[in-house]
């Protein structure tokens, strides 16, 4: 198989809200977020693994925008196979009240530029901002071609051919199959492979493999790429709309409940 | 100043956001006071201009070029069609097509790009769009000053435009550089039908990632086997490959309608609720009294899975697995 090829993954740590949270302006106080590596993105690194080990010389670059405390996510990417790391993070992006897509593709953008790879695999959304549109923003960034919403890729076109033969996942169980050349930014959709738990050795390489962190200005950047024209004005719970009517009691009760209901609506024969 | 919706069309039809945007920018273009224009790329570009020319549209454009969605196509013609135009609001869905193409469109014109939309509003000359983080836990308004913006609304969130408009027609020519088409569309495929069709069952128990493991799925079954239900689930438990693809409901599986619907630990993403929002009586159990299905549901309980499921199985007579 061909040799000498890069695959780059952008992980992003999500944060991940707690029942009975409660919002303080336009922000949710950290007593009540915990974090976790994107749900996409774990779908992106273990597709990138898998590059890698079907190609002679693939190196995974795993590249986050995230404070210190992502260096737990991006080293769990590390243990599933990535080779190296970059963190890219700032005073100036810790000020900004939100990472928009411009300033996210801004700054991937110049990382994909200096690492050259051939493949981008991102993540179809992140699970807290919810975007769904770094991949293709940074795709034309930098001028690469792109797919969004891939879930299935042929590792063997990549490899040998230069090309990546997808399927866009679409609505309604159709699928799109697409030919895309490279270098290309994929966004990855879940159900694509089957994440591996890394292992206790992959968790012990993981600590001795680099990761280098970047500021703005290393980057070659100035600070006003964390600038953003969009302002959240007001952050709030959705009125809940439910008319639902709440079985309550002990759950025999409840059970017992629902189970007349089921009767009443004749879908269970007695 | 103009409001310009881009339709959305697939294999000959145009999708339902599409009279959906009409809407979405009638709306807008009224706060603002501008005018609504259409754009539909690729496809039967007469016809479908003939079914989106509904009260309320001032202006349609087509773009000839090729049958299917080609994201380097509309990226192009849509950059062109803003530049050439005069727009100021670029509105198109968040449907799979919008996320392939929307963001480059927003990168190539410089605009800031706002996904997901579920409401537009228009105060002082400031936008405000609201939508979703956080898995619906939150709604946010973001707040875009006098600039213009590439919005991507949320399908079924707008009714669809209706009556019959007189729009003017026209073809845009958007000067489709071929060399830089770097996608090749070579097919579609669809997902094969497997043992059951869901979309067919009078009473679905549906389960979600609430069911933790792939173990405790017998819980479930057993359920369904003494109520002689139908087995569906949300997408994690699909990707994990515990139960078959066409057991999955919602915008990327299966749409269903059951006389009743019976959610068990699905949070009620608007993916899934997308597939199963038209059912007959819509039934929730999960641990989060604010999970968003409950929105949706006729009847709930607030409680746990490991409990409940246990008790609903003896109600019908049968025994609970040990798990
Ligand atoms: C392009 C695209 C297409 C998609 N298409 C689909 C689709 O077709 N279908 C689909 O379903 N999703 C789809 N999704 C994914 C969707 O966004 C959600 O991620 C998914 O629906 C979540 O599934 P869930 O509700 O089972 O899991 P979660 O959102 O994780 O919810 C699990 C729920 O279980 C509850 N719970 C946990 N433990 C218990 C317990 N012991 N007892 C009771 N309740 C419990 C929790 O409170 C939570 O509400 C799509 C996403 C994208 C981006
Ligand atoms: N802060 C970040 N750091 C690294 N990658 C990111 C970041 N934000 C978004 N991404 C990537 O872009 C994808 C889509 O995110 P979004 O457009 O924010 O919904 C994610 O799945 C990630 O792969």
């Amino acid at each position: 198989m061909e040799s000498q090829m890069k695959v780059l993954v952008t992980v992003k740590e999500v944060a991940v809200v707690q029942d009975g949270f409660e919002i303080a302006g336009t922000e949710i106080d950290d007593t009540y977020l915990s974090y976790d590596l994107n749900e996409w993105d774990n779908y992106a690194v273990e597709e990138a693994v898998q590059l890698a080990e079907a190609g002679d010389d693939v190196e995974v670059v795993a590249v986050t925008i995230g404070p210190e405390r992502s260096e737990e996510t991006i080293r769990a990417a590390l243990a599933k196979g990535a080779d190296r790391a970059v963190r890219i993070w700032d005073d100036a992006i810790a000020d900004a009240e939100l990472l928009d897509v411009e300033t996210k593709a801004q700054l991937l953008g110049t990382v994909v530029e200096r690492e050259e790879p051939d493949l981008v695999l991102s993540g179809v959304q992140a699970n807290d901002d919810n975007f769904g549109a770094t991949g293709v923003a940074l795709a034309e960034e930098v001028g690469f071609q792109w797919a969004a919403v891939v879930n299935a890729l042929d590792t063997g076109n990549v490899l040998e051919e230069g090309v990546a033969s997808v399927r866009r996942e679409l609505e309604g169980g159709v699928e799109e199959l697409t030919d895309i050349d490279l270098p290309a930014v994929l966004t990855i959709q879940t159900g694509i492979n089957e994440p591996r738990y890394a292992s206790l050795r992959g968790i012990r390489q993981a600590q001795s493999k680099e990761i280098s962190t970047w500021t703005i200005g290393d980057l070659g950047l100035t600070e006003d790429v964390a600038e953003s024209s969009l302002n959240i004005t007001a952050m709030y719970k959705p009125e809940s709309e439910s008319d639902a009517e709440y079985f309550d009691g002990d759950a025999d009760k409840q059970a017992a409940q629902l189970a007349d209901i089921l009767r009443d609506k004749e879908v269970v024969a007695e | 100043m103009t409001v310009f919706v881009v339709a959305d069309h697939r294999r000959g039809d145009l999708r339902d956001v599409s009279f959906e945007l009409l809407t979405a920018g009638r709306e807008l273009a009224d706060a603002a006071g501008t005018d609504l224009h259409a754009a539909v790329i690729s496809g039967d570009t007469d016809a479908f201009a003939d079914k989106l020319n509904r009260e309320g549209v001032d202006a349609i454009h087509v773009v000839d070029y090729g049958e299917e969605f080609n994201h380097d196509v509309y990226a192009q013609a849509a950059t062109s069609l803003v530049e050439n135009l005069g727009v100021d609001f670029l509105v198109v869905p968040n449907s799979v097509n919008g996320l392939d193409y929307a963001p480059a469109v927003a990168s190539r014109v410089d605009w800031p790009y706002v996904s997901d939309a579920v409401d537009l509003g228009y105060v002082d000359g400031t936008l405000e769009i609201t939508r979703e983080m956080y898995g619906s836990k939150v709604e946010t308004t973001v707040a875009i000053d006098d600039g213009p913006v590439v919005v991507s609304i949320r399908g079924a969130e707008w009714p669809p435009a209706e009556g019959d408009g007189d729009a003017v027609v026209s073809t845009f020519d958007a000067d489709i550089d071929e060399d830089t088409v770097g996608s090749t569309v070579t097919g579609f495929e669809e997902a094969d039908g497997g043992d059951v069709d869901i979309s067919e069952a009078e009473f679905l128990v549906s389960i979600g990632r609430g069911i933790e493991e792939e173990e405790n799925l017998e819980l479930v079954e057993e359920l369904v086997d003494v109520t002689d239900a139908i087995l569906s689930s949300s997408r994690p438990v699909v990707d994990n490959g515990w139960l078959p693809e066409n057991r999955q409901v919602g915008q990327s599986g299966k749409q269903v309608a059951p006389d009743v619907y019976l959610a068990i630990g699905i949070s009620g993403a608007v993916q899934h609720v997308a597939g199963m929002k038209n059912s007959d009586t819509i039934i929730a159990i999960n641990t989060d009294p604010n999970a968003p299905i409950f929105d949706i549901a006729d009847y709930g309980i607030v409680g746990d899975l490991f409990d409940v499921v246990p008790e609903l199985i003896e109600q019908f007579g049968g025994t609970p697995p040990d798990i």
